[in-house]
């Protein structure tokens, strides 16, 4: 691998307090906003409560992984290990409720 | 070749050659974390695909009345608890990279200007425990969600809700579980002798673990619990 | 290569004092892993050909009554189960152990304790699934046991329950041994052994992980479901509780597609070794061959459903996964194509190995046409669930999977025991094989578009099957002596075979760099690679002018390996560029740490089980009996496993 790092474990440092302070502070705010909008009756029948429900906590997996699992900062090998078998995951996933899911028809 | 002694007595493992210059264990762990995409993605899919199938009540948001007995089962998901432990969760995330962060700065010495939050940072006991508690927290919550569901007639075999529900959310505390056995075990070797810098390793593969099985519960928060 | 020739076969037990019983039992040496697997592997495999002869038996005529028809239906779950899970996958993980790190350049796999409890739990639950055959209490659901057929309802008694635990089992060992290989091939490749120099072995290799590891959690948690409603009464299959009759085909099939690649790609690999080898040319197309495998690994997840389409799933999902598995055959067919140009204009070494290995490129071929001709949903309504089926994956399975292993048995032989085998009985066996082969499974494509049914028992005279039936079943005899003169053969040479030397058939890679059987400790110096075939950089530099070489990795190796230990031990001093080792001095000789034998492994292994078991009181109602066997075996579990992390891997000197 290209960077020859005296210690590629940790290709560029982890970040400390200062930072995962706010990560913790965003997931709480994303979690409020969740929780938040299943008790707004109009929004919950609007069509956008699904998507954006959706989104959040795609947004919230994606914090968690990049920041306090380090895959923002260890070796990019890591990322591949992950991401490949998520698609693979996320793909069955979506594959099997479009086949089989009574409420998708 | 006499540094061999040297090297075993330590922590040897640490400084093995790798054609990548990474941890053996640390990529056994990442590829672990794959198959439990795939593990978890099965269980979540089975649950979504039975939404809307049980042909008796109880169920997660709606109200279902029995037809024989007129009998009415409310809808039995407990969303303010269930948040509740959700934060639990994530504020037990932000424990584990704490004590993470740690341990892997044991050898550097506080700067002198170190308030008393500078300490209690620097105390990776502090920072296992807050883990192992407030994932034991959340444990409790589970236990208690069962044990209500079940007095409201939701049992394992009651229903495809009832199936479904209870083996995915089931899975997940396993995972909490084994999770908060785990990170007893590296608080027991702390109390021991004291975990080090060279100890980050054993401590990051618990904690990617640990991070993991937060992240399936935000999809099992959201997919479950919120959309109706 | 000359003194090694003269040289007695160097014997590699000397490791730790210990030859005996013992030393089998506590082994973590992947070479001696990998014997074991071997020989448990080749033991299932008469098994399940036995079953296969009894079958063939009864069906060699009309109306039979040589087995009932429950004893048939115990007869092709279990030989199906067993070929399956019970032979050819641990076939290929002899080979995984074996060879993936004498192939890399290491001194051992990167877990080898894990390694152990993956045989251990391999073997125990081989056991466990088989055993019940001899009581007629064998599971006979189908080697895929489509839910709701196998739950409670349907299959009342234990015999399925045989299958849902053992499978169950074996899937932990294939898991364990993927983390262990992917780990491996990644992080223990030694300097210079970029992933582009990888032999096309461990490169077929690293992508089976990787299907194991993503294919094997999704049957898991079929089998909780299927587990849970048998055991606890949960509904996932009860089709009146509303559940779906499909899911647990849909999630077989993820599975199992994913795997029949899983079953196909390590012969690939050893193919694709041998005939480089044996045309003395190297690998036509090395890039497009990994890549090829990369991509039917991938596709491999996105064509499950092509065993379902006779139930009815709609036009739109017909069509995707009709033309994703008409996609797929184009990387296997470019695999065909490579090995087919490898030999071309080659000069070419026609040994045991070699006519194995041209042979699956032949049969393969047969059953991937067939595979094509049920790619289409309109044309698979004729063929599924008939002979014709059979025939496909027969052809694939045996042709293919079983050819491809064979060959590499010839071909590795010596490496693993430093004497080659009897190439005239080796001759023999690849003769009545291949004949056998051909008579049993090309008539089926005739009795299967006559509309004869997979897993009947016996059918009525007069709708012309007789004849394919006969013929069939003639064929399936015949592998018996075929078998008897591979294992006589085998057995012999293992004694008196005539003595190997390093590398007999003059190959190019690494695993021939060193002597046979290879000493403990594989690499006495880390070798240093240049190029894909380090071997014949050496001796016939002429046959590899055409490929790159570079010394690329070799700096950054020599940094880092000044702070660190070796792959498995050892350290700067210990590298030297690729070179052929001869001397064979032993590991402590040579100050090489070697782990330390240990039965923990075993004993986990072993709790597992009992704890599993455990659950087959439970299903009969004996609460006291289940409550015993679970604290025994998770006691047990959790004792040595504790044990087993609280030791170090190996002895401080
Ligand atoms: C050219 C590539 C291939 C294609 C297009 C193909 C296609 C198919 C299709 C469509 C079926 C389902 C037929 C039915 O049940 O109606 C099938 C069955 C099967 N195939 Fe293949 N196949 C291919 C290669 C392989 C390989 C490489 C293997 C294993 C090494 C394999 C093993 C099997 C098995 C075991 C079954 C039967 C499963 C069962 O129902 O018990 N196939 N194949
Ligand atoms: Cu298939």
């Amino acid at each position: 691998m290209a960077e020859h790092a005296v210690n590629p474990d940790h290709v560029r440092e982890h970040p400390t307090w200062k930072q995962y302070k706010w990560v913790a502070a965003i997931l709480t705010i994303i979690t409020i906003l969740e929780v938040w909008a299943y008790y707004i009756p109009a929004f919950v029948a609007s069509s956008a409560f699904v998507p954006s429900l959706l989104l959040m906590s795609a947004v919230k997996f994606a914090i968690v992984v990049m920041f306090y699992m380090h895959l923002k900062y260890d070796h990019k090998l890591f990322r591949v290990l992950f991401t490949g078998p998520l698609v693979v995951a996320a793909a069955t996933l979506v594959a099997l409720v479009f086949l089989l899911a009574t409420w998708i028809r | 070749m006499t540094s061999h002694a040297a090297a075993a007595e330590g922590h040897a493992h640490e400084h093995h050659y790798t054609t990548t210059g990474l941890d053996n264990r640390k990529v056994a762990i990442w590829s672990f974390i794959g198959s439990e995409c795939m593990l978890f993605a099965s269980l979540i899919s089975t649950y979504l695909i039975y939404k809307g199938r049980s042909v008796v009540g109880p169920l997660p948001h709606e109200t279902w009345t029995d037809p024989s007995t007129g009998a009415v089962f409310k809808p039995i998901l407990n969303i303010p608890i269930t948040s509740a432990s959700t934060f639990v969760l994530l504020m037990s995330s932000l424990a584990m990279v704490l004590a993470l962060a740690a341990v892997e700065n044991k050898d550097k010495p506080l700067p002198a200007n170190a308030g008393w939050w500078d300490r209690q940072l620097a105390s990776s006991k502090l920072w296992l425990w807050c883990t192992c508690i407030l994932g034991a927290t959340f444990l409790g919550f589970q236990a208690f969600e069962f044990t209500s569901f079940v007095h409201e007639g939701l049992t394992l075999r009651r229903n495809l809700f009832g199936s479904s529900f209870f083996t995915l959310t089931g899975f997940h505390g396993a995972h909490v579980t084994v999770g908060v056995i785990w990170l007893g075990s590296l608080l027991a070797i702390d109390y021991k002798r004291g975990l080090r810098p060279s100890d980050t390793l054993m401590v990051d593969i618990a904690a990617l673990y640990w991070h993991f099985v937060d992240v399936v519960w935000i999809a099992i928060f959201t997919l479950v619990y919120l959309i109706k | 290569m000359a003194t090694a020739a003269t040289a007695p076969a160097y014997t590699s037990s000397e490791s730790h004092g210990a030859t005996g019983l013992m030393s089998w039992l506590t082994t973590v040496d992947h070479k001696r892993i990998g014997i074991l697997y071997l020989h448990t592997s080749l033991f299932f495999f008469v098994v399940g050909g036995l079953e296969a002869i009894i079958m063939r038996y009864q069906l060699m005529r009309p109306n039979m009554q040589a087995v009932s028809a429950e004893t048939f239906n115990q007869l092709f779950t279990m030989h199906g189960t067993t070929m399956v899970f019970l032979v050819i996958m641990p076939l290929s993980a002899a080979f995984f152990n074996f060879l993936i790190p004498l192939q890399i350049g290491a001194r051992d796999v990167a877990f080898p304790r894990l390694n152990a409890f993956s045989y251990w739990v391999y073997l125990l639950g081989g056991v466990f699934i088989t055993l019940p055959i001899l009581f007629g209490l064998a599971p006979d659901g189908g080697w895929f046991a489509y839910a709701p057929l196998t739950t409670r309802t349907y299959s009342p008694t234990q015999n399925m329950n045989f299958w849902v635990l053992g499978v169950q089992i074996l899937g932990v060992s294939s898991l364990a041994a993927a983390f262990n290989f992917a780990t491996t091939i990644i992080n223990m490749r030694a300097p210079g052994m970029n992933l582009m120099r990888m032999p096309m072995f461990t490169w077929m290799s690293f992508v089976v992980q990787w299907l194991i590891i993503l294919a094997f959690p999704v049957i898991t948690v079929a089998l909780f479901f299927l587990q849970f409603d048998r055991f606890f009464g949960t509904n996932f299959y009860t089709v009146t509780a509303g559940a779906d009759p499909l899911l647990w085909q849909h999630l077989f099939w993820i599975f199992g597609h994913p795997e029949v690649y899983i079953l196909i790609l390590p012969a690939f690999g050893l193919v694709s070794e041998v005939l480089p080898t044996n045309s003395k040319k190297p690998l036509f197309g090395y890039p497009v061959m990994a890549y090829s495998g990369i991509l039917i690994g991938f596709l491999g997840f996105g064509v499950w459903a092509h065993h379902m389409f006779a139930v009815g799933m709609g036009p739109m999902a017909d069509t995707v996964f009709g033309v994703t598995t008409m996609l797929i055959a184009i990387p296997t067919g470019v695999k065909i194509f490579n090995w087919i140009f490898t030999m071309w204009g080659g000069s070419l070494r026609f040994n045991t190995a070699m006519k194995y290995a041209i042979a699956l490129i032949g049969m393969f071929t047969i059953g991937g046409i067939s595979g094509i001709t049920h790619a289409s949903p309109p044309s698979d309504l004729q063929q599924t669930d008939t002979y014709y089926i059979v025939a496909h994956f027969h052809y694939v399975l045996f042709g293919g999977a079983i050819m491809g292993i064979f060959s590499g048995i010839y071909h590795y032989f010596p490496k693993m025991y430093g004497r080659k085998m009897d190439e005239g009985l080796g001759n023999l066996h690849f003769w009545l094989n291949f004949i056998a082969l051909n008579l049993t499974f090309f008539p089926m494509h005739f009795s299967g578009m006559l509309g004869m049914p997979r897993r009947i028992y016996t059918y009525d005279a007069g709708q012309g099957w007789e004849t394919f039936n006969l013929i069939s079943s003639i064929g399936a005899f015949l592998m018996a002596p075929a078998m008897l003169v591979f294992l006589y053969n085998f057995f012999k040479s293992k004694k008196h075979g005539e003595v190997a030397g390093d590398n007999p058939w003059d190959a190019p890679t690494l695993e021939w760099s060193i002597p046979s059987p290879p000493p403990e400790y594989n690499f006495a110096q880390i070798p240093m690679v240049t190029s894909r075939y380090p071997m014949w950089d050496i001796t016939h530099p002429e046959r590899t002018a055409e490929i790159p070489h570079s010394t690329k990795g070799w700096d950054e190796a020599r940094h880092r390996s000044d702070e660190h230990i070796l792959p498995g031990g050892g350290h700067m001093a210990d590298m030297a560029p690729a070179h052929i080792e001869t001397a064979a001095k032993t590991a402590s000789e040579l100050d090489i740490p070697m782990p330390t034998p240990t039965i923990k492994p075993l004993l986990v292994a072993l709790g597992m089980l009992v704890m599993v078991a455990s659950l087959l009181p439970f299903f009969a109602g004996k609460t006291s009996a289940f409550v015993v066997l679970l604290a025994i075996g998770a006691g047990t579990m959790i004792y040595s496993l504790y044990d087993w992390l609280t030791t170090p891997l190996e002895e401080a000197h």
